[in-house]
């Protein structure tokens, strides 16, 4: 049945609540004022000024780093995760595996983030390691984080896939090492793909967690961002703003695109 | 070729295989017929190596199959869902099984054109699964396993999936690929007409055990037990216990027939060994007909017996009446004595 | 067994990094505060959790992060609603690309998008500036830093959590059984509160959750949009472990937390597990 006109203009208002302050933020970034959201004339002077920022550089620079390394460890983690909770069946401590796993998802930031850096200063005074705090543990952190949205998107993929795709290699001789790297591994992929790009932007994007496991050398662009937001807003952000929504637009149309041809 | 013995298998609270025997003959159509939770299912996983029976006897040519992982048994397995690999086209799919055995590359193509030429789909190696049609990937999941030359193929479910009017003919083009193959075809249905029509022998399970074995023709004539005279449909089975020589149908509230073995405890009579008969011929028993409803071939009748006891009554001509009362009779040859 | 050598790590990782920072946190929140580097003594005192039964200020922070959540999912629950009910009945085709709408906003920085706020609701902001050209207002109108400024950013952010499960929802509901209800007299409203709504009742409940979940433990909102005096759970933590430097007292509020956070957490596994 077909939406009736409330349905759809209450839908599309909400897309505009959704769009029109990014849209504005992004298209105040060409305006030379240098009061943000005024219009001063097209100009492209604010992305000179956020490209000799070289604070804010630097930490995206640090941000991009532990976003792919981060995404990298939660994907071999997540991916292991999702394997034994969508293909082991039961097994001791099941219940016990699977809530530890998700627990990630439910807990709120603060909380991750302060049990994390008491964890870190626990284990630095027990055996040493990890010595200090900063980029290292940010990437631990965000690679747990990481990890228990990669292995929900993999145990999802793996359980629309049937049991029986790995039982007919088996029974045409694959032994499980050979069934896991010819069919699950390929199954898997594609979940494995989405959990690094997942894993990748929340890592990029969390400043909660980061703050509080990161030591004074840890800045992250978020932490930086968070700073100046404090202060109030300044058309740099308006610049890598545009910057960002342009580029993860080009790189959702690339994807659509994609899908579309291959669907065609 | 294949000897099963006192296979045993629990899932929980579950007894899905209470100590099952079963021997199947080389080159032989096998079916196993059972409702759902008869354990027939199990068992074909037990054959392919899925499961690990609780105890038993398995082996295979006299080679012990227990110790052997699934990926080692000289056996395959079609499944009900095909279970064709998503992310390979038809000739990889079918390639699968012959890289694992190390079969070379020219040897592979050659196999594989055969393969497909054998179930009727020449040149279709570059398609996708889900390019498929129903019976279209059933076929690539047959040439799949055939390619590997079992010596025993298992089939579950072989015709699910398919449309009722694909079903006779891909039943028949079965058979016909299992003659030409000589290989010995165990296929599980929970179908009585797709395995009287297909296989050589059937074994009817029931609660994980077999309740009886034999060619088709023998186990639909002569069925063993109750269980048996109802699975196999059409036949009435009347309770009832033998007074003398005499077995006295319990609800028929009437003598039944004579002359049947001494521990028999009730009986089956087929629909269309029943004939109407005019009340003053002598006749078996009496009875009201309830209900008539047109087959097309024929009539059936629901007739209720003094006792209470409904008989199935498979009737050529022109039905009586509802309510009219009809006399019974049938030939003490088609009387089959059940004992369990 | 071979299994051993994928479980063995796995649970290694998630015991380390799981299990025990929530046992590491219940250690500190019976420790006591001291000067020194890291600023505790260990112990066995429930100072903390006196301090935080006592004091009403930790528990009116506990109450308004509740009621600030609660708020929020249940703005958004309602703006998500006929969002999805517009989305899943477009044609197919055009399903992803409106995922992709609904997604993309999420994707561009979740920092980013409370600075467009900053720039809209300032003193000198745009609305602001809009209002006073239209001649509809003299002096600027105080929008940031207020409940409202903290609620919108709020919704805003969280909205595409409650329209994802609802739109999944609607979009595997059977669309004969909205055709049966009409076929047999219902008209579309009815048809909705009588079927709709009913059958995608849990969906919504998980939508509701999964905005409630985080929404009550938000720091970052309130810090940047909300009024000073907006006391909630997160922002009070915050400031006893960067400001205050009262590492038990923070982690006491973190184990607050968390208890009442148990009760929706197994509500939302439940309704995930029945799904």
């Amino acid at each position: 049945m077909k939406p009736g006109g409330f349905v759809r203009a209450a839908m599309w208002a909400g897309f505009l609540f959704l769009w029109l302050p990014i849209l504005l933020l992004v298209g105040f970034a060409f305006s030379a004022d240098r009061i943000p959201f005024q219009w001063g004339g097209f100009s492209l002077r604010w992305f000179g000024a956020l490209a000799a920022n070289e604070k804010l550089l630097a930490a995206a620079w640090l941000s991009l780093r532990i976003a792919a390394a981060s995404a990298c460890l939660a994907v071999l983690l997540g991916g292991g995760i999702g394997f034994v909770l969508a293909r082991f069946g039961p097994f001791r401590g099941r219940a016990m595996f699977g809530a530890l796993a998700g627990a990630p998802l439910v807990l709120p930031e603060v909380v991750i983030g302060l049990c994390l850096l008491l964890l870190f200063v626990a284990m630095e005074g027990l055996i040493g390691w990890p010595s200090g705090r900063g980029a290292f543990t940010i990437l631990l952190a965000h690679a747990g984080f990481g990890a228990a949205y990669v292995a929900v998107l993999v145990q999802a993929r793996l359980a629309e896939a049937e049991r029986s795709l790995e039982e007919a290699a088996m029974d045409l001789g694959a032994t499980p090492l050979v069934a896991f790297r010819s069919i699950t591994l390929p199954l898997m992929a594609p979940a494995l793909m989405a959990g690094w790009l997942l894993a990748f932007t929340l890592s990029l994007d969390d400043v909660v967690i980061a703050s509080f496991v990161s030591g004074p050398a840890g800045t992250t662009l978020p932490i930086a961002l968070f700073s100046m937001l404090r202060l109030g807003l300044t058309p740099e952000v308006n610049a890598l703003a545009a910057l960002v929504v342009l580029g993860v637009g080009a790189m959702l149309g690339v994807a659509l695109w994609l899908l579309g041809r291959r669907r065609a | 070729m294949l000897i099963a013995r006192g296979i045993t298998k629990r899932f929980g609270a579950v007894q899905a295989l209470a100590g099952l025997d079963l021997a199947i003959e080389a080159g032989e159509f096998f079916a196993l017929l059972g409702g759902s939770g008869s354990g027939k299912s199990t068992l074909l996983r037990v054959l392919a190596g899925f499961e690990a029976p609780d105890a038993g006897v398995l082996t295979l040519d006299g080679q012990d199959l227990l110790a052997m992982p699934p990926w080692a048994r000289p056996i395959n397995m079609m499944f009900q869902s095909y279970a064709l690999l998503p992310h390979m086209n038809v000739a990889e799919n079918i390639a699968y099984g012959l890289k694992r055995a190390g079969v070379a590359t020219e040897e592979r193509r050659r196999r594989i054109a055969e393969a497909l030429e054998l179930v009727g789909l020449p040149g279709m190696e570059s398609r996708k699964p889900q390019q498929l049609s129903g019976g279209q990937k059933q076929r690539v999941a047959l040439a799949r396993s055939l390619v590997m030359r079992p010596r025993l193929l298992l089939l579950d479910e072989p015709m699910a999936a398919l449309d009722a009017g694909l079903r006779e003919r891909t039943g028949l083009e079965l058979r016909a690929l299992q003659r030409k193959t000589g290989a010995a075809f165990v296929m599980v249905t929970h179908d009585q007409q797709e395995a009287l029509a297909l296989a050589d022998r059937i074994a009817v399970l029931e609660s994980g055990r077999v309740a009886q074995i034999g060619p088709p023709q023998e186990v639909y004539a002569r069925p063993a037990t109750r269980f048996v005279a109802r699975f196999l449909g059409a036949a009435n089975v009347l309770e009832g216990r033998m007074c003398g020589d005499v077995f006295e149908g319990a609800e028929a509230g009437v003598a039944i027939a004579s002359g049947l073995p001494g521990e028999t405890i009730a009986i089956a009579l087929r629909a269309e060994h029943i004939r109407l008969i005019s009340a003053d011929q002598p006749h078996c028993v009496r009875g009201v007909v309830e209900d008539a409803a047109f087959r097309g071939d024929d009539w059936l009748l629901i007739i209720r017996l003094p006792g209470g006891a409904r008989l199935r009554v498979a009737h050529g001509d022109v039905p009586p009446a509802p309510g009219d009362t009809v006399a019974l009779a049938w030939e003490a040859a088609s009387v089959v004595p059940l004992f369990a | 067994m071979r299994r051993g050598f994928l479980l063995a790590p796995l649970w290694l990782w998630l015991l380390l990094f799981v299990a025990a920072p929530v046992a590491v946190l219940a250690v500190m929140a019976l420790a006591t505060p001291s000067d020194g580097v890291p600023p505790f003594t260990l112990g066995l005192r429930f100072a903390a959790f006196a301090m935080l039964v006592e004091d009403g200020y930790y528990v009116e922070a506990l109450f308004s992060a509740l009621r600030l959540a609660a708020t929020t999912a249940g703005l958004c629950l309602l703006i998500a609603y006929p969002m999805a009910l517009g989305m899943a009945g477009v044609r197919p085709r055009w399903r992803l690309p409106l995922l992709a709408m609904l997604m993309l906003p999420f994707w561009s920085g979740f920092l980013l998008r409370i600075g467009a706020w900053i720039g809209l609701l300032r003193d000198e902001g745009l609305i602001n500036r809009l209002l006073r050209g239209f001649g509809i207002t003299e002096a600027p109108l105080p929008l940031l830093y207020t409940e409202g400024a903290m609620l919108v950013g709020m919704v805003h952010a969280y909205l595409p959590f409650a329209v994802l499960p609802l739109f999944t929802a609607l979009v595997r509901l059977d669309p004969a059984l909205l055709e049966a209800a009409a076929d047999l007299g219902a008209r579309p409203a009815r048809v909705f509160f009588s079927v709709t709504l009913p059958l995608t009742l849990p969906a919504a409940a998980a939508g509701f959750l999964l905005v409630f979940i985080p929404a009550a433990g938000e720091f970052v909102i309130p810090e940047l949009l909300g009024p000073p005096e907006a006391q909630v759970i997160g922002r009070v933590l915050w400031q006893e472990f960067f400001q205050s430097r009262d590492w038990p007292l923070a982690a006491a509020l973190g184990l607050a937390l968390l208890a009442l956070l148990i009760l929706p957490m197994r509500w939302f596994q439940k309704l995930e597990a029945e799904q």
